[in-house]
Parts: C-alpha cells; structure tokens; sequence
C-alpha cells in the first residue's frame, strides 16, 4: 500500500503552476518524516479520511479541500484535533486520538506533502490516470448512422480503413472523428474564389476572413487580399469539414457513441 | 462626514426632481464625490461600469451613425506589465506588496474597465495600477504590487472614493491608493490565500460601502464583503452559501459540509439600484464543478442572481440562472438595470444574459422572474425550462465516462465581457459563443472530484459566434451579426446615444454597428479587443477609449 502511495503521489509540480499555490511554496519536508506521517496516516486516520486524502467510508471529511488543513502552517491548527478530537457542524464528530505530539507532526507533514502536488484549479494530486472503457455504443446501429451521414464523403473501405488501428484509442479516435480531422495528416486547406467586379476568378488557399478583409494565397503561391466592402468582392469558401460542423448540433450522443463503435471496428 | 446611503438616496431625489448643473467630477478638494456615481452615464467614466445601472449606455452623441467613420486616433499607449524599475526615469513608481518580488508573471493583459475622472485614467492589470494623463496617455504614476502568487488571469478594474482609489491584488488584497499621488494609503487582507481564493473584481462603492468579490476554484465558499473606504474595516460579510445549520438554501445541498464547500463565487461586479438600496449582483458556479455526483440539489446561491441590501448585507430576493450547474458556467456576468414597460406596465427590471446561453429578465424590486429565452444558438444542456423560469439541468449532458457532446464550451456563451443595453433601442447587447466540447468523465469516483478535476473536456468545433441584440422583454434575438469563421468572443460592449454598438471583432478589429439594426458601420484594425470600449468628454469632444492586449487607444472626434 505505501508502495503504491509513493506513486500516486509522487511530486510532480506541473510547471504551469510552479510556485503560484500557496501550498507549493513550501519548502520540502524531509522524505522520511514523509514516510513516517503516511504510515501513521495509513493505520490512524485512513479509514475515515481516506486512503488519498478525499474522505473515506466512515464519513471523514477530505482534507486536501479542508480550509482549516489548507490554512495550517505547521500543525498549529490540526494538531489540536488530532489531540482533542472535533465536532464540526454539519459534519460526523471526529474522536481525539491518542498519538504523541511528534507522531501528529508526521502526519501534518506528509498531509502537506500530498497538498503540495494537488493540481491546478483546485483538481485532486494527479494520481495514475484510471482506465475507463468509453466503446459503450451498437457497432452495427453505429453503421448504419455512418452510412447516411458519412457515406457520401467516407468509406470504410477506402479513406477509413484500418482507421482503428492507426488510432487504436477509442477516445482519441472518438474526439478525430467528430472533429474531422485525421491524425498524422493536416486539416484539409479551406479554399476560396473569390470574384472580383471585373468577373475575374481568383483560387486559393483561404487565409484570413473577417468582415472587412479576405486573404488567400493562391494556388502558385501568391498572397492576395481583399478589402471587403459592400458585398464586393464576392466570393465562395469551400471548407472540406463544413458538414463535420453542420452535424454538432444535429448529433445525440448515442449517435456518437453508436459511430465510434463502429468506427473502433475497422482495424 | 459620512454618508449613508439614506441621505445618498434624498440626494438623488434631489438630483432627480430639481434641475441642478451637472457636477464636474473630479475637481473638488475633497475628491470624487459618491453621490455623482449616482449620475447616468455622461461626460466621464467614474466606476466600473460607468454608472451604477450596468447599461454602459453614454449620453454622448457626438459621434453618431453619421459619422462614426471619421472617429480619429488620439494617442496610444504601450503599457509595461513587467517588474518596474525604481531608479528609472521618469514618473514616480510605487511598490507595495507581501510577496518577495521574486515572481513575475508574463503575458497580463488590460482585461477590464478603466476609470476616467477629470484629466486622468486609471488603468489596471494583475499587480499594476497607472495613472495616466487623459489627454496623451502619459503615465502620471505607477503602482506596483509585488504578490505572493495564485492565477493571475486577469483584473476588472480600479474604484474612487473621494481621494482615494481601491483595487483587489491577485494574493487577496485591497489596496488604497492615494488618487492624486499613487501612494499607498493601507492594504487589507480580504479572503485567505491558502485556501486558494485569488481576486479579480473592480471593487464597486456604493455610499460609505466599498463592495469587493473574490474568487476560488477550489471548492470554498464565495462571499460578497463590504468595507469602510476610509479604513478598510469590514462593515458586512454575505456568504453566497449556506454555511451554518438553518441557513435558507440548505434542503438543496446534500449536507452543510458539500455546501460549505460550495463554491458560488463573486467574480465580477453588480449594479446598485437606488430606489431599494439592492446591490444586485451573479455568483459564480458550484463546486466541485463538473462531479455533480457529490452535490445533489440545486445548490443555491450558487449561478444566482443576489439582491442584498447594501447597509446591512442581507439578501432580499434572488433567481437562480442555472440550477445544479456542471460545466463551470458562472452566473457571475454583470447584470442591466432595465426601466421598461412590460404588458403596457411600467417595470424595474434588471436583465442578465448568463454564461449558460441563457437570457433572463426578472423584476428587480421583489425577483419574480419575467422571461427565460436560449440566445446561444446552439446551448443544449437544459431538458427544459422551469414553470419557475430557470433552465433544467439534463444529466445526460454532465461529463459522461463514453463523452457528452456540449454546447457551449467551458468559457460559456458570455462571460465575464460586460454586455450593453440601449434604451433607445431598447436591445441588449451582448457577445454570443456557440462553442462544442466532448466532455468526459475521467474520475468516476462516488465521492466525486475536486475543484475542477474529475474531467477531460475536448473541443470539437463551434456553431458559430456573433454579436446578439435580444429584446429585454421576450428574450428574443432582435438582430444577430455572425462573426465570419471564427471570430467574436474577448471583447465587451459600450453603446451610446449617437445609435451606436462598440465592440471587438476578434479578428484584429475594433468595430462599431448601428445599435438599431446591426449594420456595421465602421472598424479600425488595432488588433484583439481585452476590455469593453469606453467613452467620455475631454475638451468638449467625445472620446472613445479601448484596449488591445497591453496597450490603449483613445479615438477622439474632431
């Protein structure tokens, strides 16, 4: 179990928020005392607290979002719990426990210790991520949604085949898909004509757009823009992932789950 | 002298049924005078959002439908957002803080409402207060707050009260500067640091009260405080959650430790409606965020629409905006005082377009609701709305272990970017983001998660953005200009009595609309849009002031 700990929580300060969380300014305890407040830890508080800290079955409250354990410096605030015991409103009754100063000590450190690697924006420490199965959708209800809103641009057999084997993680496939971007290869380029008051026909790449430019670069590699006014000049996008678009308000979720079933099939 | 805010109340009557000359705000020995906040929007841009009503509606009308394409730039100003030097040239720095002055965080930008009383501008980002002069952007003084950390993701903006001018540090400070001089007069603590609370909010003064908000991801409770502006003393304290046994809203918490883990917290300015002494303001989301799991109910006061009386602190009515929220969608965003006519009646409304994609109008005397509608687009997380008029939750769209497909994304439809109402037109304006994100349940813990954890969430695509004018009193979308691939979100809105809409683009343009009818009649390309445009009379003439990441540009019409 400890072994397993020392995993779990193992420092791994992000360098996102390096240093900007009060509880990651502190200076490192040292690593046996660690040690020593989490066995402690694992045979006194554990059951009602815990074994990560976030509240166990007998109705401890977690102590990585408990304000009084995140205002604690040094013990000064929890070691008189430990020793007297608390009732908190709202909360179970939680009894003294018969520990001498120095044990209490070790566990503060080590509760610290966990608080130090909890992540940004107040998420739990970053434990080993859980396998979860997200193919929960009918393969074959999955094909056959595939075959009237996809067909016409996708086959199985062409551009998808094996595409469960060059993305063999269903969530990841799951996200590409809806996206309509394939992985390994770049988006497919949004082109634009654009027409200019002369009836000449500009192609390209499209750039930029807003209201009162376009930018393209055509098709041998020049840069061309255009100030939009007054609806001139015309122009038509052709945007190959348009319809991925089109479809996000149109999907259930079982659509999606149903088509990446499907999808996970075609290894 | 002190003044409360019932003689404030006699002296807007006053102001109101007698004509008086405008004050000129800014000149008097004794400095910006509360009572003047209590002026509609004109001449100057006094508090956060210009008056107390929340309409950023100006007066003005100097630039006008007409010729709006000849606003001219005035200045512009770079402003420096690293670590000042002292021994610099130049305008007097001052450097406060608890911090040990060894952090410096990059990449701040000016992402909220900046003051303009009589020849200067007060301007803020995290740790940063300038004073500039008005008329070319010079820095008259610099304020400078050495943190102790936490996420520096942005600040609203500065308050006045007479001489002395506030601001909320990051590391949960409000700070009293001397307005003339920039020196420091006190600092108080105003929430704990290591329970991760971090502060955003443009303080607002109503009276002798300074309203300040604070924030936190990190499942504590939200609370709205009141303070002395002349001591920093604490006057109130309103906890947004229940947190003793009995409290109203309890019987929608599982218990009174989830509640007082709640969340509900005040990121963003209110508006103060003098008629009831109501300082009516949004909380943010609940907490854990996204694992409703470990907090069954609706969790009240969490997204909710809060009256409370300004003198005392307490709550006099309140429309919650988004029950039981699971996607970190805070009803936190500025409301409207509207007075409008509803069914041939005349009504005290106040009006507020939520991050949930959801409009409301509800009475802002008693609370009763008037009108729910959807203007985001594409929103698809509520199986319905309440008799009651609040949007019910479908589980079905909370993060999901196989993926939920939810509109919008987590920034929301709106968000802290302050909206618009013109009573010409009698439109709400207000930006419209029609985000899609897959939305995964990655802790399936019973307990659920904490803060923000527990989830994955991965944007998919968009529906679209647009700038959206909605009807206060159906809700409905009146006009809606679509931003071209892309663009849209970041910007605020000002609107005016010359007809038109300020805004951003998100394409690297500053652009204004007719107010009536969303045609877009002019645009400058001075790159993305942090703030909401401002406007105010300098010299006589009608200025328009906007920030593009850290730096200024102030138009002017000549």
């Amino acid at each position: 179990m400890t072994a397993v700990l020392i995993c779990l929580f193992a420092p791994g300060i992000s360098a996102q928020n390096q240093g900007l969380y009060p509880a990651l300014q502190r200076p490192p305890a040292d690593a046996a005392e660690i040690e020593r407040g989490q066995a402690l830890y694992g045979i006194n508080c554990r059951a009602c607290h815990g074994v990560d800290l976030r509240g166990g079955d007998l109705g401890g409250p977690n102590l990585l979002r408990s304000q009084l354990v995140l205002g604690d410096f040094a013990g000064e605030a929890i070691w008189p719990i430990i020793r007297d015991g608390q009732s908190s409103p709202g909360g179970g009754n939680m009894p003294s426990q018969p520990l001498s100063e120095n044990d209490a000590q070790a566990i503060v450190t080590y509760i610290h210790s966990v608080l130090s690697t909890a992540s940004r924006q107040g998420g739990p420490p970053m434990g080993a991520e859980i396998e979860l199965d997200i193919l929960v959708g009918d393969p074959s209800a999955g094909q056959r949604y595939f075959n009237t809103n996809c067909g016409s641009c996708h086959s199985a057999t062409g551009d998808l085949s094996g595409i469960a084997t060059r993305i063999p993680h269903a969530k990841e496939l799951q996200n590409t898909w809806v996206r309509g971007e394939t992985r390994g290869s770049t988006r497919p380029p949004v082109t634009v004509t654009v027409t200019t008051p002369s009836g000449e026909h500009i192609e390209g790449r499209l750039e930029r757009l807003n209201d009162f430019l376009l930018v393209l670069t055509t098709t041998d590699g020049q840069h061309r823009s255009f100030t939009r006014r007054r609806g001139v000049p015309r122009f038509e996008v052709d945007d190959p992932l348009a319809r991925h678009t089109e479809l996000l308000p149109l999907y259930a979720d079982r659509d999606i789950h149903n088509v990446t079933a499907y999808l996970s099939t075609l290894k | 002298m002190t003044l409360t805010t019932q003689s404030l109340r006699f002296v807007l009557s006053l102001v109101v049924t007698l004509v008086v000359p405008v004050a000129i705000i800014g000149q008097s020995e004794d400095g910006l005078d509360p009572v003047t906040l209590l002026q509609p929007l004109q001449n100057s841009w006094p508090t956060y959002s210009g008056d107390y009503t929340g309409r950023r509606y100006s007066a003005l009308e100097q630039v006008t439908t007409e010729n709006v394409q000849r606003l001219t730039l005035a200045w512009t100003r770079q402003m420096n957002t690293g670590m000042p030097s002292l021994n610099g040239p130049g305008s007097p720095t001052f450097i406060g803080g608890e911090g040990t002055g060894d952090f410096t965080i990059g990449g701040q930008r000016i992402k909220g409402s900046i003051l303009q009383v009589g020849d200067l501008l007060y301007v803020t980002a995290p740790d940063h207060v300038w004073a500039l002069d008005a008329r070319d952007g010079g820095v008259r003084w610099h304020y400078f707050w050495k943190t102790r950390g936490g996420p520096h993701i942005g600040n609203r903006g500065a308050a006045i009260w007479r001489n002395s001018l506030f601001f909320e540090t990051v590391d949960n400070y409000l700070v009293s500067l001397d307005v003339q001089t920039g020196e420091e007069n006190w600092h108080v603590e105003i929430a704990s640091f290591e329970e991760q609370y971090f502060s955003t909010m443009a303080p607002i003064v109503v009276g002798n009260h300074l309203l300040v908000g604070t924030g936190n991801d990190l499942d504590a409770p939200g609370f709205l405080q009141s303070f002395d502006p002349e001591t920093g003393a604490l006057q109130w304290r309103f906890y947004t959650v229940p947190m003793e046994p009995g409290d109203p809203g309890l019987d929608t918490w599982p218990d009174l430790d989830a509640a007082r883990h709640g969340g509900g917290q005040v990121w963003v300015p209110g508006v103060y409606d003098p008629d009831t002494n109501y300082y009516i303001f949004g909380t943010g989301n609940p907490t854990p965020g996204y694992t409703g799991i470990a907090r069954p109910g609706d969790n009240l006061f969490t997204c909710t629409l809060i009256a409370v009386d300004v003198d005392t602190g307490e709550m006099a009515w309140y429309f919650q905006t988004s029950p039981h929220d699971t996607h970190d969608w805070d009803s936190a965003q500025t409301p409207i005082l509207i007075d409008g006519i509803v069914n041939g009646e005349p009504r005290k409304l106040v009006s507020t377009a939520a991050r949930n994609g959801y409009f409301f109008t509800v009475d802002r005397v008693t609370g009763s609701h008037i009108t729910t509608s959807r203007y985001g687009a594409t929103s698809n997380w509520a199986s319905h709305i309440r008799d009651t008029g609040e949007p019910n939750p479908n589980p079905d769209k909370e993060a999901i272990i196989p993926g939920a497909l939810v509109s919008p994304v987590e920034g929301g439809v709106a968000n802290w970017q302050p909206p618009a109402f013109n009573p010409d037109t009698g439109l709400f304006y207000t930006q419209e983001n029609n985000g899609f994100n897959l939305l995964y349940l990655t802790d399936p813990d019973p307990r659920g998660s904490m803060g923000l954890g527990g989830k994955d969430r991965v944007t998919v695509g968009s529906g679209g953005n647009a700038l959206s004018a909605i009807d206060y009193r159906t809700g409905r979308t009146v006009w809606r200009h679509a931003w071209p691939r892309g663009g849209g979100g970041g910007a605020g809105v000002l609107t005016t009595a010359g007809g038109l809409v300020f805004t951003g683009d998100g394409s690297g343009n500053f652009v204004a609309f007719d107010a009536t009818n969303g045609t877009l009649l002019w645009n400058t390309r001075i790159g993305n849009i942090s703030n909401a445009p401002e406007t105010y009379l300098l010299d006589g003439r009608q200025h328009v002031l906007v920030a593009a990441g850290t730096q200024l540009f102030a138009f002017v019409m000549y």
